[in-house]
């Protein structure tokens, strides 16, 4: 096996899109409904960025769905929309709080709605029968997500079985499922946190301000800065300051801390996710300091 | 730290090795030493480690995630780690190592540019390195690291470590790997010996660390000499209403897919397949605009000169050397599942971007993984098993041997009632070249 000439591979960067703009189109190939899942934070935006580039110049033949738990950022609800209108594409949103109005879910104590999500989101693609649904799932997240495949069944209850995985070989994906069934599909799985910001300044994707430091009101609980909302803050014992931070991820405002920063251009946000020595959901995800296996478990009732 | 606004290159690398050689704490290792393992993720595992009655933090909860693995102890799947150093980003399949998972290898193996294959200093090269190289050699892996794990428990010892050295170079080129394609590096995982920084305790080693090697190997970029391969994924057709503003949209029509192997530029000659219409390339483009060229591993789209129908599955290729258009395959699986395969089963294909149907013939052989030979024919192929079958499938496909293009050579078997993938499948004999016997 003695190497041939060779041409230089491909930069990191264009190697990881061309993937997931491979994966997209695999998909669009083999479904009949899949669904964007789109929240407006950084990584659905990303995924939404890389669709518009794999079909272009026709539009991107997937509509968006957006799990709404009622506990939202107005600048990230307002990006939402604004994207959605420009690009011509259907917004569905599913809404916790519906769901908390007539009775079907009920609050939590801890007051968090991110696991409140998996019922509206299950209900809507049984709904919409959808049968791949799109997510900006990467695998440095956490451990559990390491173990993800990019194209992941879901039985016809949504869940996700780790032990059943099918292999994934060379680019070949296999798509194959029965009717009820559905595929989860995460094309930016090899991407890290560094990768996605990289590829934001590259491509120079706009973003919700969020991302970028500013003065907001925050407190502080276990150890994050939450800001002050509907979902039950600052309570007593807990005061409110002015400080500048900025968001890592966006997810439900209860569970979903701001790290305090002034990195307020994409250079600065880049040197500052470099130097970090906390990870992106370690540093502002409740959620997922539950348990142990908090992700996997929630994964494997079909949420994401 | 990392240089952010350098672009960098991807190496894709796997690891091999038997379940007690310190695979797990080889890559937490590496994870460790290039800072990709963060502060809360050692606190998470310092924590549960306690919580386990432990007294050090045990590295392996670092990359084992799933609660049924922390319960056994045990990796159950593999699993894609990732970090990055100044010169360049890695992407690692770490495959867990039980004798019976050669489907976890050959998984892990399909996708990488390198693997790292494990053996215990104390133990030398056993029968599983051997059945790991074999397994590596057949999906053709172009590169091969052995690390000679834990140093430490034989003293450092030169000799022996050059004996077992020597033995698997010899296992390697009998295999068909060029000398220069093979690495050897003594470590110790634990101790950290060799793995990111270079040991005081091997002063008569002069090769690279393990982290300095993956570093500096040449990534194999496409190969320059390969003939053109797309597989048409998808048509673009805008279909702009007329007087809108994207009327000149109107007869666009793109021929969407990744380059599988070789190079498309504007005025090439292709032959669409399996039909055989021949025409040329107007334009190669992605979304960013028109490029000169495209080689493999580019997503792209593709315009041609004539209106010809290509839809998905069809392939476009090089016209003065396309693939072979056949029905009757002889290929070599790696058999993935508990379901066994006999001869005569119906089963599904895809190959490239085309799902065919497909009618297993008489299995031929069966690889022995211990011997690295391939014995008489078999009543069935069993999960981990390794041998060659004859296919017939209901549309005729456009092929490469595997061991010319690894693209467009494999392929994946599909069982039609549950989905389940069966298998990995390989065009012709890729091991053909190999003895009888190593």
């Amino acid at each position: 096996m003695t190497a041939p000439a060779q041409s230089p591979a491909l930069d990191a960067l264009d190697a990881l899109e061309s993937e997931a703009i491979h994966v997209f189109r695999e998909v669009a190939g083999e479904f009949d409904r899949p669904v964007i899942l789109f929240s407006g934070g950084k990584d659905s935006t990303l995924l939404v960025h890389l669709a518009v580039k794999a079909f272009a110049p026709a539009p991107v033949p997937f509509p968006l769905l957006h799990v709404d738990t009622g506990h939202n950022y107005p600048e990230v609800i307002e990006f939402r929309d604004s994207l959605a209108a420009r690009l011509n594409l259907r917004l569905e949103v599913a809404r916790v709080e519906d769901y908390l109005a007539d009775g079907r879910l009920v609050e939590r104590a801890d007051g968090t709605r991110n696991p409140l999500q998996t019922q509206p989101l299950l209900d809507a693609i049984a709904e919409h029968r959808f049968d791949a649904v799109f997510g900006g799932g990467r695998r440095d997240e956490e451990r559990a997500r390491a173990k993800e495949r990019i194209m992941s069944l879901r039985d016809a209850f949504g869940r996700w079985d780790p032990r059943k995985q099918r292999p994934e070989l060379w680019n070949l994906y296999n798509g194959r499922h029965a009717p009820g069934e559905h595929v989860r599909v995460f094309p930016i799985s090899n991407w890290t946190e560094l990768d996605v910001w990289r590829y934001i300044k590259r491509e120079n994707i706009e973003l919700p301000s969020i991302y970028y430091a500013h003065e907001r009101e925050v407190f502080r609980r276990d150890g994050m800065w939450l800001a002050e909302g509907p979902w039950g803050g600052p309570r007593d014992g807990e005061t409110l300051e002015r400080r500048s931070v900025r968001y890592r991820t966006v997810g439900d405002g209860s569970c979903t801390g701001a790290v305090e920063s002034t990195a307020s251009t994409l250079d600065e946000v880049i040197a500052e996710v470099t130097a970090s020595r906390l990870t992106e959901r370690g540093a502002t995800r409740a959620d997922d300091r539950l348990s142990e296996a908090a992700m996997e478990d929630r994964k494997k009732e079909g949420y994401f | 730290m990392v240089d952010s606004a350098q672009p960098r290159d991807l190496l894709r690398f796997a690891t091999a090795g038997s379940v007690d050689d310190g695979k797990s704490t080889l890559v937490g290792r590496l994870l460790y030493d290039t800072k990709s393992v963060l502060a809360d993720q050692i606190e998470a595992v310092e924590r549960a480690s306690v919580d386990k009655g432990m007294t050090t933090p045990d590295l392996s909860l670092l990359v084992d995630g799933l609660r049924a693995e922390r319960e056994q102890g045990i990796t159950i799947d593999v699993a894609y780690r990732y970090f990055g150093t100044p010169s360049r980003e890695f992407v690692l399949a770490d495959t867990p190592g039980h004798v019976q998972y050669t489907r976890n290898t050959v998984t892990g193996a399909s996708t990488a540019e390198l693997a790292v294959l494990l053996v215990d200093a104390r133990n030398g090269v056993v029968a599983q390195t051997r059945r790991h190289a074999a397994v590596l050699s057949l999906l053709r892996v172009p590169r091969l690291v052995l690390a000679i794990n834990k140093i430490d428990l034989i003293d450092y010892d030169e000799a022996k470590i050059a004996g077992i050295g020597k033995e698997f170079v010899e296992l390697t080129r009998s295999l068909g790997f060029a000398d220069d394609a093979v690495q050897v590096i003594p470590v110790s995982a634990l101790v950290g010996d060799n793995v990111a920084t270079r040991s005081d305790e091997t002063p008569w080693y002069e090769g690279p660390t393990l982290l300095e090697h993956l570093e500096s190997v040449p990534v194999e970029g496409p190969d320059a000499e390969a003939p053109f391969r797309l597989p048409v994924q998808y048509v673009i057709r805008p279909r702009a209403a007329a007087g809108a503003a994207g009327d000149d949209l109107h007869d666009y029509r793109g021929y969407a897919g990744q380059v599988a192997s070789g190079t498309v530029r504007p005025g090439d000659e292709v032959v669409v397949l399996p039909e055989g219409h021949r025409t040329t390339v107007s334009e190669v483009r992605t979304a960013d605009g028109p490029l000169d060229g495209a080689g493999a591993g580019l997503s792209v789209t593709v315009l041609l000169a004539d209106d010809i129908d290509a839809p998905r599955g069809a392939m476009i290729a090089a016209a003065a050397d396309p693939p072979e258009v056949t029905s009757e395959l002889d290929a070599t699986l790696c058999w993935l599942h508990e379901k066994p395969l006999a001869p005569g089963a119906r089963l599904l294909l895809k190959h490239g971007t085309r799902t065919t149907q497909v009618i297993v013939g008489a299995l031929t052989s069966r690889l022995d993984t211990e011997t690295v030979s391939y014995i008489d024919a078999p009543d069935e192929l069993a999960i981990n098993d390794i041998g060659r079958v004859s296919l017939r499938v209901a549309d005729p496909l456009p092929v490469d041997p595997y061991a010319r293009i690894r693209t467009t050579g494999g392929f994946v078997l599909i069982d039609p009632p549950t989905g389940n993938t069966l298998a990995a499948g390989l065009v012709g004999d890729p091991l053909a070249s190999v003895p009888a016997a190593i």
